[in-house]
């Protein structure tokens, strides 16, 4: 397969996930923002959701405060920021775009109605009740288009190359989830033991689709460690890291080429450490320093696959 | 501008019956309530704009795609009238391919006088580089597109031979596909000649030219790139045959051979469909400034290492100032008489054609020699007092750069339009594909000038297109 082509896939794949992942960390501060909490609780919730993507500095430079109006214009519609769901899903578009005789007809049409729908979603419907309906429908469309993928492409290359995508990027999403989620919740607005939370470790839980998930797994009340552990080791559990890694394990191995030892070892290693890893360890080296760890090994193993197999960044 | 009521409709002969191979059609038409007509037509624009079968224009707001309208009244050709047409394209093309390689090697049409030399030596898509190089099989033009139109009962006339990178295929297998999704019921009526294998009838003859020695020839398809009006045209056709979609970007040269970078690593290319002019073709030797092209390959190709398809140098034969000559060519080259009509054509570079054209400007065509999509052109009949004088104008500046036509009088088929149902002038466009044989599926793109008198098709002033069906009896 072209370089470039894959180049296409991998980048079409990792911004329908990103899409995703942005809608559901809107959806779960717009959740929590309707749970009682101490004052400037909820903007600082909002403020947050700008941390996690590393975009405080481009949001500052258009809106003054972080509320819930200027975020979400800012994360959905603004194209001018590249992490909006809106550019997102023109990225995608364009990706898909680029190889859509290397694609399905399905997901080529799937991609490019996302894409037609989301630039002409009347804005309006964001500011009331609907807003949730939106996000669903974000996910949804994503969802749509895994289906489209899992259903329809042959289980080539093209196929292992989206699937390194949106599994590398789904890795990131949610390691940067539950950290900063985590230390919102532990270094605490809200005091233990109250109602707020509860619904605030059952909104982390529902950003990754995972509330119904735990009941089923502990049959237990919740407790940081076991939703920390849920959602970095659990190999059942769909968004978990453990999982991520053994898409991009998988995935990385079929793509094996020339030169691709050094990347597939140390996904290999990382695959491994979460595959033997206990949550006890985590915790006593720091869930933050554990996260912030991850976060790297994975924008590194991303840096190798376009070396390796893409067209590398630096030409970019 | 020929009398109305002299057009030749494809649908209803002079007398208002309707012509026995369109019967069955017009039954039907007339049983199929409108509502279903007009549902059936909504859906057909939808399922184009989400598939997204579109070309962008240029000239207008930058990445704007447009719908190239579909028009759900087929274009109808009984067996008979095929059968002489397509004997009149292979018949064309062949004396058109062994034309490149006369001009291109021994020059014997010029030796014999049937052809001006400067005609061919000084026109600027004649290409030295190609002199003597020797292309697998001798054909030039794997890919022609040539514009045929009905004036009359049984009377073709050739308007032009795209011999370039013609395009449009696409849309002559997607009209089809959407005739069968909307109306299944009419292929019961009607047997109508299949042309879905045209991919690969294309692939078959891609590798058939492949260079010498080479067992399994690796295929590809060269795009200038994604923001290219014909861009899904190229991926179409890139799917269609299984083969990569590359830009120049991926291919490079290296140690005399083309290899495509991979995901595994460099691998060897060996034929090239290619939808990039010329000129972009090898910045080292053309344009230095195009950043489409692969620097290096010209020479890879003068060393029979790699196949393009069409050769380098095609121009020659399809500009329009050599279009006068190719009966002759026919008569030349086969000792033949041409099957097909070529239009009357005034060469305005010779001072007695000139003259005429001059005088009569309000009723011809006039051409720019090197233009192509309908740009630049004068329809006499139709134009105003300052067009006329204009072109009056460009033409005693540069004549050579001008030919002028009589205006014919083209075909016209039975058309939706915002009124209902009316004549609209047409035209075909047969692809013909020339490797160990000459090869062509039954029809090809049927074009429409959707604005009422209009004899413009071209879709990029607003024409549309059609289904062709080849009747199989």
């Amino acid at each position: 397969m072209l370089s470039r082509t894959a180049d296409h896939l991998y980048w079409m794949a990792r911004y329908i996930e990103r899409a995703e992942n942005v809608a559901r960390m809107l959806d779960v501060n717009y959740r929590m923002s309707m749970v009682p909490q101490a004052d400037g609780g909820i903007d600082a919730g909002w403020g947050a959701t700008l941390s996690i993507t590393g975009l405080e500095d481009a949001f500052r430079a258009k809106h003054s405060a972080a509320t819930m109006e200027s975020v979400l214009e800012f994360m959905v519609f603004d194209g001018t920021n590249s992490s909006s769901i809106m550019s997102c899903l023109r990225m995608a578009r364009e990706n898909a775009h680029a190889v859509r005789g290397t694609i399905t007809s399905e997901m080529w049409e799937t991609t490019n109605d996302t894409w037609l729908k989301m630039r002409d979603y009347p804005r309006w419907k964001l500011a009331g009740s609907e807003i949730g309906e939106f996000f669903e429908w974000v996910k949804f469309r994503s969802h749509l288009s895994r289906g489209v993928t899992l259903g329809t492409m042959l289980r080539d290359e093209a196929f292992h190359f989206i699937r390194l995508g949106t599994f590398l990027e789904r890795a990131d999403a949610t390691a940067r989830f539950i950290d900063v989620k985590y230390h919102m919740l532990v270094d605490g607005a809200a005091p233990p033991d109250t109602a707020a939370d509860y619904y605030q470790w059952s909104a982390l839980l529902r950003s990754v689709s995972a509330f119904e998930v735990y009941r089923k797994v502990y049959r237990d009340m919740i407790t940081p460690v076991k939703v920390a552990e849920l959602l970095i080791l659990n190999d059942q559990m769909p968004r978990s890291l453990r999982t991520s890694l053994d898409e991009v394990f998988e995935n990385l191995s079929a793509l094996s080429n020339y030169r691709s030892s050094e990347t597939e070892r140390r996904a290999g290693e990382l695959h491994a450490s979460l595959k033997f890893g206990r949550i006890e360890d985590v915790f006593t080296r720091g869930l933050h320093e554990y996260l912030t760890q991850f976060i790297v090994r994975v924008i590194d193993l991303g840096n190798r696959v376009s070396e390796d197999f893409l067209v590398p960044m630096s030409s970019n | 501008m020929a009398n109305p009521s002299s057009i030749y409709d494809e649908m209803n002969s002079a007398d208002g019956t309707v012509r026995s191979h369109y019967a069955g059609y017009k039954k039907w038409l007339a049983e199929t309530p409108p509502e279903r007509i007009a549902q059936k037509r909504a859906e057909a624009d939808l399922v184009f704009h989400r598939v997204g079968i579109t070309f962008a224009v240029y000239g207008e707001e930058s990445g704007k795609e447009r719908l190239i309208p579909f028009d759900i009244v087929p274009r109808i050709i009984p067996a008979q009238e095929w059968k002489q047409l397509a004997a009149g394209l292979r018949q064309r093309v062949k004396a058109l391919n062994m034309f490149l390689n006369d001009v291109y090697h021994d020059q014997e049409i010029i030796k014999a006088g049937h052809v001006p030399a400067e005609q061919i030596l000084s026109n600027s898509q004649y290409r030295p580089e190609m002199q003597g190089v020797d292309v697998p099989g001798g054909i030039y033009a794997h890919i022609a597109g040539v514009d045929v139109v009905r004036a009359g009962a049984g009377e073709f006339y050739v308007l032009e031979d795209n011999l370039r990178v013609p395009s449009g295929v696409s849309y002559m297998l997607e009209d089809r596909r959407m005739m069968m999704r909307l109306f299944p019921e009419l292929f019961s009526r009607y047997r109508v000649a299949p042309v879905e294998h045209y991919p690969d009838m294309l692939l078959t003859n891609l590798r058939a030219v492949a260079p010498a020695g080479v067992i399994d020839p690796t295929v590809v398809v060269l795009t200038p790139g994604a923001y290219n009006s014909a861009y899904f045209e190229h991926a179409f056709l890139a799917q269609q045959m299984g083969v990569e979609l590359v830009e120049g970007q991926d291919l490079f040269v290296r140690d005399e051979h083309l290899y495509m970078r991979t995901t595994q690593g460099p691998q060897r290319v060996d034929v090239i469909y290619r939808r990039i002019d010329d000129d972009f073709l090898d910045p080292l030797a053309f344009r230095p400034d195009s950043m489409l092209g692969v620097p290096g390959l010209l020479q890879v190709y003068r060393d029979g290492h790699v196949t393009l398809a069409n050769a380098i140098g095609t121009g020659v034969a399809d500009d329009k100032s050599i279009y006068p000559y190719v009966p002759d060519m026919i008569r030349f080259y086969l000792g033949e008489e041409p099957l097909l009509n070529n239009v009357p054509t005034f060469m305005c570079r010779k001072p007695d054609d000139l003259a005429y054209v001059l005088s009569h400007l309000g009723e011809l065509v006039v051409k720019e020699t090197h233009g192509a999509g309908g740009y630049g052109m004068l329809i006499g009949p139709r134009a105003t007092k300052e067009e006329i004088e204009r072109f009056r104008q460009l033409i005693i500046d540069t004549p050579d750069r001008y030919i002028a036509q009589p205006t014919l009088a083209l075909s016209a088929c039975p058309t939706f339009v915002d009124a209902g149902i009316a004549p609209r002038h047409i035209d075909l466009r047969p692809f013909v594909l020339s490797g160990k044989d000459i090869n062509m599926v039954p029809g090809g793109l049927t074009r429409v000038a959707l604005r009422e008198g209009s004899l413009v098709v071209n879709s990029s002033q607003g024409g549309g297109t059609k289904d062709t069906w080849i009747l199989e009896v």
